[in-house]
């Protein structure tokens, strides 16, 4: 049946090499753990992205049930805590994901740097990675306060207080991630939450993009 | 294929265990996502409380007359009064009616004798649906059904109305 659809599909479109050019291709020997177990460490990569999937859908999900606005921000977050079916797990999720995001993200950074992987002709694709790790910082920082609980709107006080330490432009990088000169408050969090649910994740599928073309043309860096 | 060829090779082994493994993993992460977005649906719809309307038994005439009263609504995260109404009467048989205004066309409001052109009637005035006294819906008009009923009780001579429900279920 399915088969059936797929042929009716590529005999009229010929989507085969398309997925051929995307999905078909050797993985290198010493790149699978099947040969050297010490390959694994070329998994990192993948697992940050599996991970990203997961707090992508995640996300997804709790926005159907999440409000950002102060007054019902911590009730809505609650209300899916406590009565939603598993949306506890969801949220679990979200939260746990978000940290393990990051531990991926440093290992796979740790690989290609003991691996000299970012040599040339790979430097860009360095510099796209680190532009993926601010991004994932980004998105820490402003999920952070969305719950609206304490620890959530003094972590994001602090953080804000981080930013208003940088020489000259200070002030205004405060005001500009607060929405207000003084107040983190109601402003703040629309704010933080079109960051996180828009406007970041939307850089990151772009230097994604553009991370993962860099790799389909260069290859896999050689064995050491 | 031959016969000898039948057994599994290793490459359709691998297949089949990745494929297996991984579509283990994908429905292990889906599944609390969709369960917790179709919770709605899941959730045993709510017991309406009885409310006093305000409104005694004895003022109930066999003409119908508009009541508005608030309900308690807890939806989700957030608790709020809304209001509710209803048109109540005494019917021949002495017996009291609390007829939902919600329209079953579409659900805009109907009134009694909304429309100078229909006397004794309820009235739609979105696309002219109307129902007769008992709620019963005029044939050849948009609402299919007759008006929903409230549940009602009375105590200390004061109408209690509950939450309303279609013809017979009441
Ligand atoms: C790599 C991507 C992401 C990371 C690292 C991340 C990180 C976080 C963190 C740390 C929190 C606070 C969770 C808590 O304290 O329980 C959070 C909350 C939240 N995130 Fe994300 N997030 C990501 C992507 C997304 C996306 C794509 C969406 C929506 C499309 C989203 C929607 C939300 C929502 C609605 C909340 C508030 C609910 C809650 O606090 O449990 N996130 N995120
Ligand atoms: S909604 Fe009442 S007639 Fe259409």
């Amino acid at each position: 049946m399915l088969q059936k659809i797929y042929d009716w599909i590529d005999e009229r479109v010929d989507v085969t090499p398309i997925w051929r050019d995307i999905a078909d291709h050797e993985v290198p020997e010493h790149v699978n753990p099947a040969h050297h177990f010490s390959a694994f460490v070329y998994c990192f990569g993948g697992l940050t992205f599996f991970v990203v999937v997961i707090q992508i859908l995640s996300g997804m999900f709790l926005t159907m049930y999440y409000v950002p606005d102060i007054e019902n921000a911590w009730k809505s977050v609650y209300y899916l805590q406590t009565e939603v079916a598993h949306a506890q797990i969801v949220r679990g999720m979200h939260h746990w994901g978000a940290s393990v995001v990051i531990v991926m993200l440093f290992l796979h950074t740790l690989r290609v740097f003991f691996q000299g992987a970012y040599k040339k002709p790979r430097e860009l694709n360095w510099m796209v990675g680190v532009l993926i790790f601010f991004i994932m910082l980004g998105l820490g920082f402003t999920g952070y306060l969305l719950p609206w609980d304490n620890k959530a709107y003094f972590a994001t006080q602090v953080g804000i207080e981080i930013a208003e330490q940088v020489p000259l432009i200070g002030p205004e990088i405060k005001t500009l991630l607060a929405g207000d000169e003084n107040i983190v408050g109601a402003q703040t969090l629309t704010r933080f939450f079109a960051i996180h649910v828009f406007f970041l994740p939307a850089a990151l599928f772009a230097l994604l993009a553009v991370h993962f073309l860099l790799i389909r043309r260069q290859g896999i860096a050689g064995p050491l | 294929m031959s016969e000898k060829k039948q057994q599994v090779s290793r490459r359709q082994f691998l297949n089949y265990t990745l494929t297996g493994v991984g579509g283990f993993m994908a429905a292990g992460m889906l599944a609390p996502m969709l369960r917790m977005a179709v919770d709605p649906v899941l959730k045993p719809s709510a017991a309406g409380d009885f409310v006093n309307v305000g409104l005694a038994v004895e003022d109930i005439t066999t003409e119908p007359q508009r009541v508005d009263w608030l309900v308690e609504q807890v939806d989700g995260w957030y608790e709020s009064e809304v209001s509710r109404s209803a048109w109540v009467f005494k019917d021949e048989n002495d017996n009291i009616k609390a007829l939902s205004p919600i329209c079953k066309h579409l659900g805009c409001v109907v009134s009694w004798e909304g429309s100078e052109d229909y006397p004794n009637e309820f009235f739609c005035p979105c696309h002219d649906g109307r129902y007769y006294k008992d709620g019963t819906n005029v044939p050849n008009t948009p609402p299919l059904e007759p008006l929903d009923e409230y549940e009602q009780k009375v105590e200390n001579g004061m109408l209690f109305l509950g939450m309303a429900k279609p013809r017979g279920e009441a």
